[in-house]
């Protein structure tokens, strides 16, 4: 990797972008020499060594094109006559070091972890041919190579997703992914081809120096919303998401969930920031109403989830929502004049989305390790594992508690700043944002609070306590691959929160540009502190906090042990007196998650417990059922695939008839279409 | 600088030095008003002492974590604690957590004692952990809430200036009635006073925060009762510097000042505790499920609170 940085770093001056086309083709290439290699044993470390070392090359690439002038080239592929653009500026630099980092972690994780795969042949072809595909929508400077790029990468992970054919929720999940998939590109394409207008003004550079009128950067704002939304799992777009992202093996979840939603936040950044022109004052209304009720549906689904990688899945799109909410808060700050504010919330966005990166790819490695090493994600199952896996269990602490957004780790950094913004906006002036941003605002609190009860549940449950099944107790640590990409991430999660200065001041050339203001520099301030706006406002140090832990606990540590006592004594739990060695009275997950669950969920998931008692005299056990279900199935997709199914019955009857009824309706279109014509102004 | 530095030694000396003092309060203001005796008010001191001398007895299936905890959340709570102004303002660390970082740091300490909790793998500690974070999840954002509320008028979340400018008077405000009624609700509830929690119960299947930490003994929960004892002073502190400033010594105060502080900040912790005593003798606990109503109150009271400051300043 060091080797590659040189490179990139020396090359310089929009040469970046020759080496981003490069890595794109690197991976094209590695995903025909998996194909090649099929189930080969020696295919493993080599697709994935290979798809390592190219990510390592991209993310030099993307951290050197940070502080390039943006670069932009016409490449004779593509479409006849319009040609594929490529373009690396800041912005795309920021996503490819994202990108490129999450693959590197997934990489060496792999490289481990993929020798449990049983058909290897089915996940490593695409593996590599995913990432490339997330790095050509990066780099991509036209609407043609971008939908291209996006539907390579849909369809890459789709692949994935079915790599498991056999289990039919795969399947199911897969179908609707597809279908989902399908539905947000479209969305684009209307975008876009608004975007470009009749005269063909595909490319980026062109579409963004055009005048699009009052009415088509609403309608584009709209559509980007529900085209990258759907992607990146905004509620009630996300019901895809849940499904999919656990079914894919582990290594391509923490891609899915930690990379490509970054990848379509990416998405929503170039079009709505970069090329529907300046927003207006209400743009961040519908913005800030999604990622809100985004961020705490999601998290309140996670909740209620059995399975880790569910649990991991939904609290990818409560993230999402947190970083809408910084994105939302951009946009109603820059459609209002306040740019040094809007410089603020699209750094915590930002922010959020780099730190979403690290820990989610974390948790999903180790959510991989746990199934790896039981062979079961279902929570019930589980317990105990810190003591049969010590190092999986120390960096998944680590990622819960940032996730959780606890000081001193990185969550807890992009949250703050998220706040920070919420506490300027008081300075915008219409009704409907003030009425709005306190309300988001309550509800990305509530959504933290839940994220750090959810990942008390799923730690506490899944590593603490006695294991519940044999599969848990007799559990092993995993490979030396698989740990050494958990804790490269863990320390990044550790070193983003401590050192948020530096994060804060190598996202200004990307928010310089799409706000027009950028935040104060951070490295000047003494003492790393950051400093969002001013001294007597706020500031926060996470490296002095973390010190300050560390050496209370461990002054505290000394003095007790050498002037009071060090004996300890090992006895059976107290448990006011009636312990019991069955593991079965512990806790369950579902337990666990009762209080919330009764609190939250009655209403708004028609959560609902029924107890079935035997009847007295009867030895049969007591059972407790519980269900659940999500309004946006309920709501919006049960309803349309009714509506689908009703329809394609009613049109059934058209697959009957006879010649002259054909020709009857061939003739009665077009007079129609003749009429209409002669209407027509 | 030597001088804020004493002041900020000081001041964490003084939280950790007075915390069981004003628990050792409450407890015997409370007897007294059941027309019981009561053990004296320095109690709770004799128990950490005698806790801490004793040997540890750690359950058989316990982890490190289990036993790394105690000293983890004390720590958390402690800095916490230290950063909240008592009898000086101007903290010499006070820029390096601000409000919001304060009670993330708390939630933090929460978040191992849950876990801690979970880790013997007993259900007690299950039940309590599992209902610790139903509380959480409402008190936290409740909390959040109100330091927006705070902070706008103030405009800082910065503690010490927040304290400066309520000292140097922002008159009354409706905002800031709600805040306070709310603040005193989420300090009942994180510190698991009655009504949501008992902290003088036992063997009962309403106990939150003691079926947390049923499984600790020794060392362990000596610091696990000074950290609540701890997080029950940086409250009632917390309240004090914010709603009743007067007598804080101002930033760049001598020496001089300190006298009027000290004895201006014991004042007011007896004050608050003897109101925290009333309050709890006055109610029964509550069921576990009326806790969300009493807790969505403040969160309520604390959106309120911002709202109308979004809507006006001057509220």
């Amino acid at each position: 990797m060091g080797d590659s940085a040189t490179t990139a770093m020396a090359i310089g001056d929009g040469n970046a972008l020759t080496v981003a086309l490069i890595v794109i083709l690197a991976f094209a290439a590695t995903s025909v020499l998996a194909l090649a290699l099929g189930r080969r044993p020696a295919g493993r470390p080599l697709v994935y060594g290979a798809s390592a070392a190219i990510a390592a090359a991209g993310f030099a690439c993307g951290l050197a094109a940070l502080f390039d002038a943006p670069a932009a080239r016409v490449l004779p592929l593509g479409l006849p006559l319009i040609g594929a653009h490529v373009r690396l500026d800041t912005l795309s630099a920021f996503f490819i070091l994202v990108v490129n980092l999450g693959g590197v972690a997934a990489s060496l994780y792999a490289i481990g972890y993929g020798r449990h795969e049983h058909s290897p042949e089915r996940v490593q072809p695409f593996f590599p041919a995913f990432l490339g595909a997330m790095n050509l929508v990066l780099v991509a400077g036209d609407a043609y190579t971008f939908l291209f790029g996006w539907e390579l990468m849909s369809l890459a992970s789709w692949a994935m997703v079915v790599a498991h054919d056999k289990a039919a929720d795969n399947l199911r999940a897969g179908f609707i992914y597809i279908v989902m998939a399908t539905f947000g590109t479209l969305m684009l394409m209307l975008a876009f081809a608004l975007l470009a207008g009749s005269s063909g003004a595909y490319a980026f550079a062109d579409m963004a120096g055009r005048p699009h009128g009052a009415l088509v950067p609403a309608v584009v704002l709209a559509l980007a919303l529900v085209g990258a939304g759907s992607k990146a799992g905004l509620v009630p777009l996300h019901v895809w998401l849940p499904l999919a992202h656990p079914a894919a093996p582990s290594h391509v979840s923490a891609l899915m969930s930690g990379v490509m939603t970054k990848v379509a936040v990416y998405g929503f950044i170039r079009i709505v920031f970069d090329l529907a022109g300046p927003p207006a004052w209400w743009w961040g209304i519908p913005v800030l109403a999604a990622g809100g009720i985004t961020a705490t549906l999601g998290v309140l689904q996670a909740m209620l989830q059995a399975d880790i990688k569910r649990v991991l899945a939904f609290s990818t799109i409560e993230n999402i929502g947190i970083i809408f909410v910084g994105l939302g808060l951009a946009l109603a700050f820059k459609g209002n004049g306040l740019e040094a504010a809007g410089a603020l919330a699209l750094t915590a966005g930002l922010f959020h989305a780099l730190n979403h990166a690290l820990f989610k790819s974390l948790l999903f490695f180790g959510a991989g390790a746990v199934l790896d090493a039981t062979g079961t994600g279902d929570l019930e199952k589980l317990g105990g594992l810190i003591h049969r896996m010590p190092t999986t269990s120390v960096v998944m602490l680590v990622g819960a508690a940032a996730i959780s957004a606890l000081p001193p780790l990185n969550g807890f950094a992009s949250e703050w700043l998220t706040f920070q913004a919420i506490l300027l906006s008081p300075e915008l002036a219409p009704w409907g944002l003030k009425l709005l941003v306190p309300a988001v605002g309550a509800l990305l609190a509530l959504a933290a609070a839940l994220a750090a009860a959810c990942f008390v549940r799923l730690y506490g449950i899944g590593f603490l306590g006695r294991a519940r099944s044999d599969a848990a107790a007799g559990a092993h640590e995993v490979d030396r691959w698989s740990r050494g990409a958990m804790i490269g991430l863990a320390t990044l999660c550790v070193l983003a929160g401590i050192l948020p200065g530096p994060v804060i001041d190598t996202l200004q050339p990307v928010v310089a540009p799409l706000i027009g203001a950028r935040m104060p520099m951070q490295s000047d301030v003494a003492w790393l502190s950051i400093i969002p706006v001013g001294e007597s406002r706020s500031s926060y140090n996470g490296l002095l906090v973390f010190i300050f832990i560390v050496i209370s606990a461990g002054l505290a540590a000394l003095l007790i042990h050498r002037f009071a006592s060090r004996a300890l004594r090992r006895a059976p739990a107290w448990d006011c007196g009636f312990p019991s060695s069955d593991p079965a009275t512990q806790y369950t997950a579902s337990s666990f998650a009762q209080p919330i669950r009764r609190v939250f969920a009655t209403g708004l998931f028609r959560a609902r417990e029924q107890v079935t008692l035997p009847p007295p005299g009867d030895l049969s056990p007591a059972r407790i059922r519980l269900t659940e279900d999500d309004p946006a199935w309920r709501l919006i997709y049960t309803p349309i695939g009714q509506a689908v199914g009703t329809l394609s019955e009613r049109a059934n009857a058209l697959h009957h008839l006879t010649i002259r009824q054909y020709l009857g309706i061939v003739f009665a279109a077009l007079i129609l279409l003749l009429l209409v014509l002669a209407i027509w102004p | 600088m030597i001088g804020d530095l004493l002041i900020q030694g000081g001041q964490m000396l003084v939280v950790l030095a007075l915390a069981p003092l004003v628990t050792g309060v409450v407890r015997k203001l409370k007897a007294r008003l059941y027309r019981k005796r009561g053990a004296s008010v320095i109690q709770p001191y004799r128990d950490l002492a005698r806790l801490f001398r004793k040997e540890a007895v750690v359950a058989e299936g316990a982890s490190w974590l289990f036993r790394a905890a105690p000293y983890l959340i004390f720590a958390m709570t402690w800095v916490a604690a230290a950063l909240v102004p008592t009898f000086a303002s101007g903290l010499l660390f006070s820029w390096s957590a601000d409000l919001i970082a304060i009670t993330a740091l708390l939630g933090s300490a929460r978040f191992f004692l849950a876990l801690a909790g979970m880790d013997v793998g007993t259900p007690f500690g299950g039940l309590g952990s599992s209902r610790e974070m139903m509380i959480s999840s409402l008190a936290e954002p409740a909390m959040i809430m109100l330091v927006f509320c705070l902070a706008l008028v103030a405009g800082s979340t910065q503690l010490s200036t927040v304290a400066e400018v309520m000292l140097s008077g922002v008159g009354l405000r409706v905002s800031l009635a709600l805040a306070l009624i709310g603040l005193m609700i989420v300090a009942v509830a994180e510190n698991a006073r009655i009504p949501v929690d008992n902290p003088s119960t036992h063997l009962e299947l309403t106990m939150v925060h003691e079926a947390m930490v049923l499984e600790y003994s020794g060392r362990h929960l000596a610091l696990i009762e000074l950290s609540a004892q701890l997080k029950l002073l940086l409250y009632i502190s917390l309240i004090a510097c914010v709603f009743a400033p007067w007598g804080i010594a101002p930033v760049g105060a001598g020496l001089a000042h300190m006298p009027l502080g000290i004895a201006a900040y014991l004042g007011k912790l007896a004050i608050g505790a003897v109101l925290l005593a009333v309050f709890e003798a006055s109610l029964a606990k509550m069921r576990v499920f009326r806790v969300p109503d009493f807790l969505g109150a403040a969160l309520m009271l604390g959106l309120l609170g911002t709202l109308l400051l979004f809507v006006s300043r001057g509220l």
